[in-house]
């Protein structure tokens, strides 16, 4: 139970930043491409200075940075998102090796687990309220926050009709590339803060690849939760139980193949969408204006 | 001609809005050039002109969306320099757009509070968009999200959203393209009522009509210039077109004696479930349609026009083969290709993505339609020359203007590309001609030159099927006039007997018995 709140954190971090970019408008497909950097650089960083914080400050500026390669791309340059997507990826993997090579075989002390004397102490709840690390519960005022600026502010209605619409924000006055560039950019600081989280809490070591395909979890993610905050939460924990689940399955010895496991995010995904599809009376559910190409004319 | 206007009534007055010489260089493409134009508070001030006149330009650099190359704007007397629309709203310039600036999956509310400028809380948004709609007579529920609201509900939205900033001046890009006819007489008396508050208003419409009923002063655009500014209320519709256009449109002229021959496209008690949520499902459709003939659909956009082209088309295949009847072929389960070599043509109202693939040349466009009745395709291979001179057929009979012999269907305006497309369409020489919207936001001069191709087809003998929201493009050219309502078809009148007002009726839903009802009966 507990491993499962930490296998769900990396997932929710990620899809909490998807979800922002695509409400904007914007696919972006390099979400595994900008978490592994995040990991190599987040565990570089820890590792040079001694800090978890230091370390996890370093994923999120190094997301940040891929996310950018990736709004000059689509945003300043109008190339297709999903192939900037895609090549975001492989250079991610990439560069992880790269920097991650030096600090391959390296250790250090992982975040620590809060401890509340008392609280922290109740059997079973207690150890999953009050002893988690600290990322956990910020991955979760994160999702809360994003849920309140989206539905109960301006920026957030802003956000949200540049997504829908971004002829009629750009004719209404509004800077939709700039607009979406900051989605990009935070999208890129939570996948950067979710691949550091993995050297920093999940694992105390870096190695290559160790992202293994959770950045794509985490845009199936944001498709299964039909781009609501609230759905997020659940489907990060659900996803995240799941891959507990297959070790734990494995460990005992059950026959259910591994792959069959690893695969039911993307199953569960799908018959969301289909789900989705069948009961929709109208409108749509993913953002109008997601993964098109917007160039204002002057 | 006397000046009626208020700078010869009232020499020392200011005008709300002065434009100096504006210019907006695109290239080396001039879109407006040296524009003068005064708006003074209390006027209905009409801009006319053809499609690439620089209408559109023009407003929306008065509403800061584009920066001018050149010239000034004053505004009350000051000089006035505009980064943004927002910057435009704050001094009080409103607008109403054409293609709406609206957010389907947002609500009502929402939509009216993203044009303002956030000073406001949400909820009192949404008290003063009940307040105001209340006030102007123009309902609107703040809660229900836009997709589910008809055209003129959207419209008010935007009308609403922009009364809401109090405007001093308010610029309205073709109101009434999408209404039917009473309910551009609400429009017209919300604007009139506007006018009295003593606002300034800018009127954008290519019906010459309406505009000589409704506005003051008229300034007329042709190619990015100013070309007069006149009374529209003392001048015909024929001199205002005459100057839009820099010469006499020629005259659209039915063959002197058609013959009405045998009936070439049958529609027997044609009904249909939509294949998506929100289509309109169409109910026991009927009528006949003889060679030389010309048959009007009249009705307000989303009455099921497009489930019934459809459903003539092949688009959507019905399960009743009788129900679609071409030249004698039952046709009801027959594909598009398949009802194509039976001699039938079909033109969509949407010229790019269904009319045309917009990324393809115009041969292969061409192709797209022709490749089933003619020699495009041989043995399995495409006959490029076959299709090239298809396009160059189309292009010399129907006045196709394009930059090269081949480019793509995006690259042609929208007047050019819908000539190709009836052309295309025409030279197949199709028995059966099912056209929807055909000169849709086209300019008077191209759609002069459909309107006649569409007669001439007719006289040679064909059926012709018009769906069309422009009730004067219908008299000008059918026969008779149905109206499609809810997914109904009223039957078919003379032309001659079909009435604005007797149209009108059916197009809100009424039906026309011989009672003395007053018009206003047509809106619930």
């Amino acid at each position: 139970m507990l491993s499962v709140l930490a296998a769900s954190t990396p997932l929710l971090l990620a899809a909490t930043g998807e979800l922002v970019t695509e409400r904007a408008g914007v696919l972006n497909l390099g979400v595994e491409g900008m978490m592994i950097v995040g990991a190599a650089c987040g565990f570089g960083g820890a590792w040079l200075s001694g800090s978890i914080i230091i370390g996890a400050l370093c994923g999120i500026v190094a997301g940040i940075l891929m996310s950018l390669i990736f709004a000059l791309m689509t945003l300043g340059l109008a190339v297709n998102q999903v192939a900037t997507g895609l090549a975001l990826t492989i250079l991610g993997i990439g560069l992880s090796g790269l920097i991650g090579a030096r600090f391959v075989g390296e250790k250090i002390t992982p975040a620590p687990h809060l401890h509340i004397p008392g609280l922290s102490d109740i059997p079973l709840v207690g150890r999953i309220l009050f002893g988690e690390d600290g990322f956990v519960y910020l991955s979760l005022a994160l999702i809360v926050a994003v849920w309140y600026v989206l539905y109960r502010t301006r920026p957030g209605l802003i956000l949200r009709a540049c997504g829908d619409n971004h002829v009629s924000a750009h004719a209404l006055g509004y800077p939709v590339l700039r607009i979406r560039m900051y989605a990009v950019m935070f999208g890129g600081a939570c996948a950067g803060l979710a691949g550091a989280y993995l050297p920093l809490a999940y694992t105390p070591f870096f190695i290559p690849g160790m992202t293994a395909g959770r950045g794509w979890i985490a845009l199936a993610l944001v498709v299964f939760a039909s781009w609501r905050p609230g759905r997020l939460v659940a489907g990060a924990y659900l996803f995240g139980a799941v891959t507990i689940l297959q070790l734990h399955a494995q460990g005992a010895g059950l026959g259910v193949p591994s792959q069959l496991m690893s695969a039911l995010p993307y199953l569960a995904t799908v018959i969301v969408l289909v789900l989705i599809s069948r009961a929709r009376s109208g409108g749509s559910t993913a953002p109008a204006a997601l993964g098109t190409v917007f160039v204002p004319d002057r | 001609m006397s000046d009626l206007s208020p700078a010869a009534l009232n020499p020392g007055a200011v005008p709300l809005l002065r434009t100096v010489g504006l210019t907006k260089r695109y290239g080396s493409f001039l879109a407006n050039d040296k524009v003068d134009i005064d708006i003074w508070p209390q006027q209905i001030h009409a801009l006319l002109g053809e499609n690439g006149a620089g209408k559109s330009t023009l407003v929306k650099t008065i509403y800061g969306l584009i920066q001018p190359s050149e010239g000034k704007m004053h505004w009350q007397g000051q000089p006035m320099v505009l980064s943004g629309p927002s910057e435009a709203r704050a001094h009080g310039i409103g607008m109403v757009f054409q293609h709406f600036s609206l957010f389907d999956n947002l609500t009502v509310a929402e939509n009216v509070a993203l044009g303002l400028d956030g000073a406001e809380s949400f909820k009192d948004v949404s008290a003063r968009l009940e307040q105001v709609s209340r006030t102007y007579g123009l309902p609107l529920d703040p809660k229900r999200e836009v997709w589910q609201l008809s055209v003129g509900e959207r419209q008010r939205i935007e009308i609403v959203r922009a009364l809401m900033q109090d405007p001093k001046f308010l610029i309205l890009d073709e109101p009434t393209a999408v209404l039917t006819p009473q309910e551009a007489d609400q429009l017209f008396i919300v604007l009139e009522r506007l006018k009295e508050e003593g606002r300034a208003i800018l009127y954008i419409s290519h019906k010459l009509e309406e505009v000589k009923r409704l506005c003051d002063t008229a300034t007329i655009l042709r190619g990015g210039k100013k070309v007069a500014t006149c009374n529209p209320k003392a001048e015909t519709a024929a001199s205002l077109a005459r100057m839009m256009v820099g010469g006499e449109i020629k005259k659209v002229k039915a063959a002197a004696s058609r013959q009405i021959g045998v009936p070439r496209l049958v529609v027997n008690d044609l009904s249909l479930l939509p294949d998506d949520p929100h289509g309109v499902r169409l109910e026991h459709i009927s009528f006949e349609l003889r060679g030389g003939e010309i048959l009007g659909i009249a009705g307000v956009a989303g009455n099921g026009q497009d489930e019934l082209f459809a459903a003539l088309s092949g688009e959507r295949l019905s399960k009743d083969p009788l129900t679609v009847v071409i030249d004698g072929q039952s046709a009801g389960h027959l594909s598009i290709t398949q009802r194509r070599k039976l001699g039938a043509a079909f033109v969509p109202e949407e010229r790019l993505g269904h009319g045309t693939a917009p990324r393809m040349r115009l041969s292969e466009n061409a192709l797209l339609t022709g490749h089933a009745a003619s020699n495009m395709v041989q043995h399995g291979f495409v006959n490029t020359a076959a299709t090239l001179k298809t396009v160059d057929r189309a292009t010399e009979t129907f006045d196709v203007r394009k930059a090269k012999r081949d480019p793509e269907a995006a690259s042609l305006s929208g007047g050019n590309l819908q000539k190709f497309i009836v052309g295309r369409e025409i030279l197949r020489q199709p028995g059966v001609l099912v056209v929807n919207q055909p000169t849709w936001g086209v300019d008077a001069g191209a759609a002069a030159v459909i309107r006649q191709a569409l007669l001439d087809l007719a006289a040679r003998g064909a059926a012709v099927l018009v769906t069309s929201q422009d009730l004067d493009e219908l008299a000008e050219i059918t026969d008779r006039i149905a109206v499609m309502f809810h997914g109904h078809l009223s039957v078919p009148l003379p032309t001659a007997e079909a009435s604005r007002e007797k149209l009108g009726l059916l197009m809100g839903g009424s039906s026309i018995e011989p009672t003395t009802e007053a018009p206003h009966a047509a809106r619930a």
